[in-house]
């Protein structure tokens, strides 16, 4: 069984994130970029389910510019077989959205023809929440998303997917082939070991350019500004019911 | 207006003399917070009165893990007395009265007074008069630098925590004793320039302290010493002199520089109020390695392929040993162990600084590799982001106050020869046998051990096993018995130990001109027997 994983270089999680002066999008230049936090748990899953026998082959896949292939080598150096990078060059007036991603993979999926797509919940950067479900609806393929534990039935070809919701947990059963998006708490992602840093030299990256797939990711969304939001102002403390009366009308206008 | 105060507070100190507790100590700080009084005034003054030879605790070292170790357990006490020398109080010092009291509070105001009200003496009868002081920092000091031992008057500089200015063009940064140095941190890190220096004690230690006590830490192999790295100081003397060398200029030739003398000098020479320094620039690529080795002569060879290879990219180059690494697993929180599958004898932890991301990374890995292949790392990982990285400086970090948390620590800092680093340890080890758990981590790339031996509890026992003999090991090793602590209290009388009786005749002399009657920081640095 094959598991294609799609991942996403974005900014560090742990980097306080600016503006850029001329307000087109978020400072990037010198600015450290990593994996998706969740996309690392994804690519673990993937690999734990290869080692507990239920897959054979992890496929990674990302799509970006010619650096987003860093974050391919971190998934082969955590254990990938090899991996697939769509290059596209980002435009910040017209940044790649999720349901051109999710075309995209699409057409990796049908080349690649894997029995399940793994992806992260969501990407840190946009916080969307779309490319996975995107991906099901192209596919025509069944989704558990938010993903907090996955257990395969590689001979009935199922899975079992425990999701959290605002309820709490949900556990749905899916037939694979399916995609899974991972939350938080489903696993915690291993660090990159030297042995396998020298093994993932040798792993192939295959390079694929949109078109080849015959997809069309022209955006119809334009950036136009990006600010920060505006600081907190400080709260003030009333003295009586009347005052906070006089505020609601008033100031706030919600009476 | 803070300067004149401190001028005629020292003034005035000239002839008094003070019974104050160990009100230095993290502990009674907690307790008495409350008493505390947090103002806008230069200068705490806390004339309280207490049983005298409270010694200060060993564990005063880092000040967040003392806070979680109170909660935990209850934290171990000791004395620095008992197997040193019995320190007498000098009889030459007065006694604080309440006149004394009244002036400092016309210098400082009501609230920059703080006494411990069921404390307070009543006139006492006074001597000729010499009033002993001890300026105190963030408390982070790990050799009782900063505590009093009798009843000396604390001055305490956390008031002065103004940040003057910031050049963002050459990285030179002028400030006020007492400010914190992550706060300074995070301050130049904003313009896109770093502290010279980085310790685990960063969230409560005073840059004034920093640079009294010459602090090292873990950029050290880097950046190099604060001697370099400080551009001038102001420094109130003894007498109340002001003492303005509050200089931001890179090269100044003109006659002896004399802010040297102050560096390192542990308070024992003058009270340093503001500091220029210069902060060299944030680079944006840091790379991080966790990587294990079988023995600990790989260690020393892997360090000198780093230095070759990694070169100008190396930032730091910490070692510890496998006890180290169950100490932390157990009591750091939030920590998970990066090499579970080894159980590897030593681990190192390398990290690189650049200008160049891919660069960088694509050097490191080729270096770690290499050293794998030669056979001196039997395993490791390289953080793939910040978090990771964070993980492994916190396992580092973590160690000093995860010792804390099991019971008694015996801390030793020492500076040997590389080759000769880890036999310390296993000389311990065979000295105290199943009594104590003996800890050996630190800045390998510095020659810097710490040597730290843990037990259930203080026993005057065990300390005699360690010393003398740590110390007259490293002595034999032509080491030093305090690389980056100081000597503070604790080694007061040691100092022989690493330098010859000429030069501390003449570090005697250095103490008699500046402070003649002895009123900065008695009982400290220097033995008793020289001045």
């Amino acid at each position: 069984m094959k598991i294609l994983v799609a991942v996403k270089r974005v900014v560090d999680y742990a980097v306080k994130v600016r503006v850029r002066p001329d307000r087109t999008g978020v400072e990037t230049a010198n600015v450290k970029m990593s994996m998706n936090p969740f996309c690392e748990i994804a690519v673990e899953e993937a690999l734990r389910l290869r080692e507990a026998g239920a897959a054979a082959e992890v496929v990674a896949a990302t799509v970006g510019p010619a650096q987003s292939a860093d974050t391919l080598r971190t998934a082969l150096a955590m254990g990938a077989d090899r991996a697939v990078h769509v290059l596209h060059d980002q435009d910040p007036a017209r940044p790649l959205l999720p349901l051109a991603v999710a075309k995209i993979l699409r057409a990796v999926a049908l080349q690649e023809k894997p029995d399940l797509v793994i992806l992260g919940k969501q990407a840190i950067d946009d916080d969307c929440n779309q490319t996975g479900q995107m991906l099901a609806g192209l596919l025509q393929w069944p989704q558990g998303t938010f993903a907090s534990k996955i257990i395969l039935d590689t001979e009935k070809q199922k899975a079992t997917v425990e999701r959290e919701v605002d309820g709490g947990i949900e556990s749905i059963c899916l037939d694979l082939p399916a995609v899974i998006t991972t939350d938080l708490r489903l696993n915690q992602p291993r660090y990159a070991t030297l042995p396998n840093i020298m093994k993932a030299k040798s792993k192939v990256i295959k390079k694929i350019a949109p078109e080849d797939l015959g997809v069309d990711i022209r955006s119809d969304m334009e950036v136009i500004e990006v600010n920060e939001p505006p600081k907190r102002k400080a709260g003030v403390i009333l003295s009586s019911v009347d005052e906070l009366l006089d505020k609601l009308k008033n100031e706030a206008r919600v009476l | 207006m803070a300067r004149r105060e401190a001028a005629r507070l020292l003034h005035r100190l000239g002839p008094l003399a003070v019974e104050s507790p160990t009100r230095g100590m993290p502990h009674s700080q907690h307790e008495s917070t409350n008493r505390i009084v947090n103002s806008c005034r230069r200068f705490h003054w806390i004339p309280s009165l207490q049983r005298p030879l409270c010694g200060p605790t060993t564990s005063g070292g880092i000040y967040e893990g003392q806070s979680s170790a109170n909660k935990a357990c209850e934290v171990q006490k000791r004395t620095f007395g008992s197997a040193a020398t019995h320190i007498q109080r000098n009889p030459a010092y007065s006694e604080l009265n309440s006149d004394d009291v009244s002036y400092f509070k016309s210098v400082l105001g009501e609230n920059g007074v703080v006494q411990d009200e069921d404390r307070v003496m009543s006139c006492k009868c006074r001597l000729d008069g010499r009033l002993a002081v001890v300026p105190q920092g963030g408390n982070t000091g790990l050799v009782g630098g900063s505590v009093p031992v009798y009843d000396e008057v604390i001055v305490g500089l956390a008031g002065m925590d103004k940040i003057i200015s910031f050049d963002n063009v050459n990285g030179i940064l002028t400030s006020e004793a007492g400010c914190v140095l992550e706060n300074l941190s995070k301050l130049v890190e904003n313009e896109g320039f770093i502290m010279p220096l980085d310790l685990g004690a960063k969230g409560s230690c005073h840059i004034g302290g920093n640079i009294s006590t010459n602090a090292g830490g873990l950029r050290f192999i880097r950046y190099g010493s604060l001697h370099g790295s400080v551009l001038g100081l102001e420094v109130v003397l003894a007498d109340g002199t002001i003492l303005d060398m509050l200089t931001t200029l890179r090269k100044d030739n003109t006659g002896y520089d004399l802010k040297h003398l102050f560096i390192g000098s542990e308070g024992s020479l003058g009270v340093v109020t503001k500091i220029s320094v210069l902060t060299p620039a944030k680079l944006p690529s840091t790379n991080v390695a966790f990587l294990s080795c079988n023995d600990y002569k790989s260690c020393q060879k892997l360090l000198l392929a780093a230095r070759r290879s990694l070169g100008e990219i190396l930032s730091a180059f910490e070692f510890m040993d496998h006890h180290c690494i169950d100490l932390a697993m157990r009591h750091v929180e939030g920590v998970h162990n990066p090499l579970p599958a080894s159980p590897y004898k030593f681990y190192v932890l390398i990290e690189t600084t650049g200008s160049d991301e891919s660069y960088d990374k694509t050097k490191l890995e080729a270096f770690l590799l290499r050293s794998m292949e030669d056979g001196l790392v039997a395993d490791g990982v390289i953080a793939q982001d910040i978090s990771q990285a964070t993980n492994f400086w916190q396992i580092r970090e973590g160690i000093s106050e995860a010792s804390v948390k099991v019971g008694a620590v015996y801390k030793y800092d020492l500076s040997i020869p590389v080759e000769k680093l880890y036999d310390i340890v296993e000389e311990m080890r065979c000295r105290l046998g199943d009594s104590a758990e003996v800890l050996g981590y630190g800045h390998l790339g510095d020659g810097n051990l710490h040597l730290n031996i843990v037990s259930s509890k203080y026993d005057d026992n065990t300390l005699g096993r360690i010393e003398p003999f740590v110390y007259e090991w490293t002595s034999a090793q032509r080491g030093s018995i305090s690389a980056e602590h100081g000597l503070g209290l604790m080694k007061a009388e040691k100092i022989h130990y690493s330098k010859s009786p000429e030069a501390v005749q003449l570090m005697a002399s250095i103490k008699k001109l500046l402070d003649p009657n002895s009123i900065l920081n008695p009982y400290k640095v220097l033995p008793q027997s020289v001045l």
